[in-house]
């Protein structure tokens, strides 16, 4: 077993960890901390696949900006285990089996799906590293890039629209 | 390391979230798990866009891996402004209930 495949197989279990652990944990806080662990996983896949960009933004955005608004609103609503509402244990129950079920079936339909090819380039190609994806950004994608801009002054009015007390 | 894997990962990682919308009932958790869905699909796609790096696709049309690459980031650019309105959304719901549950919200149907 390379490098490659223990470094795979340990971010996989770190991301299933953290993952079950954002659904499971009592308290909000700690399962935005997991939340990170596993952004930090997937921001590990990307090296791992050679997306450095995706890696770095994905850290930035996700672990950086995201999860810090997430955490400063549950810090800002002092929300804590007790409190909490639960369903009921059926409901819990029912949602278990039906996210298994899910899964069981998408797992079976992707199976017997022929795909391109079997293996996945690991490291390697330069497509994944700024100076291309900066390119295609700036050439064939500007439209779009300018429009996100505009989704973004939109989304930030949003915001302060609705976060505003009413009189 | 072979698709197979990368396919297995991003379900579980995306049948965790739907769990996790199902079973809890406070919002901002609720909101995490569609993140973690997000990041779920992200994964999948760079896989994919690597899988065929290597294939006939990106020999004929080099674009085909940066294209999917950037529609990663246009996916991160999209979930970041979600992100905020829908923070802003369960921060007035608090306001308004002291509460995040999502039963709350049964009252928008009258």
């Amino acid at each position: 077993m390379g490098i490659t495949q223990i470094l795979f197989w340990s971010l996989s279990a770190l991301a299933l960890f953290g993952a079950i652990m954002v659904v499971a944990s009592k308290s909000p806080v700690h399962s935005i901390l997991y939340l990170i662990v596993v952004f930090f996983a997937i921001s590990g896949h990307y090296i791992l696949l050679n997306a450095q960009f995706l890696a770095i933004v994905n850290i930035i955005v996700y672990a950086g900006a995201i999860m810090v608004l997430f955490l400063f609103v549950v810090m800002l609503m002092n929300l804590n285990a007790e409190s909490e509402p639960k369903k009921h244990r059926m409901l819990q129950f029912a949602g278990l089996i039906s996210g298994g079920c899910l899964f069981l079936v998408l797992i079976s339909a992707l199976s017997e799906t022929p795909q391109a090819s079997n293996l996945v380039q690991m490291g390697g190609g330069n497509s994944g590293l700024i100076k291309e994806l900066g390119k295609a950004l700036f050439t064939n994608y500007v439209l779009p890039f300018e429009i996100s801009s505009v989704l973004f002054l939109s989304a930030m009015i949003g915001a302060v629209v609705i976060g505003k007390k009413e009189k | 390391m072979e698709i197979k894997w990368y396919i297995g990962l991003a379900l579980a990682l995306f049948c965790t979230g739907i769990v996790g919308v199902l079973t809890r009932r406070n919002s901002i958790i609720i909101f995490m798990c569609i993140e973690l869905m997000l990041n779920s699909v992200n994964l999948l796609l760079v896989a994919f866009s690597k899988m065929h790096a290597a294939s006939a696709v990106a020999i004929s049309n080099p674009n085909v891996v940066t294209d999917a690459q950037i529609f990663v980031f246009f996916i991160m650019v999209v979930a970041a402004a979600e992100v905020s309105v829908g923070l802003a959304i369960i921060v007035m719901l608090y306001r308004n209930t002291h509460s995040v549950d999502v039963n709350f919200l049964n009252r928008l149907k009258n």
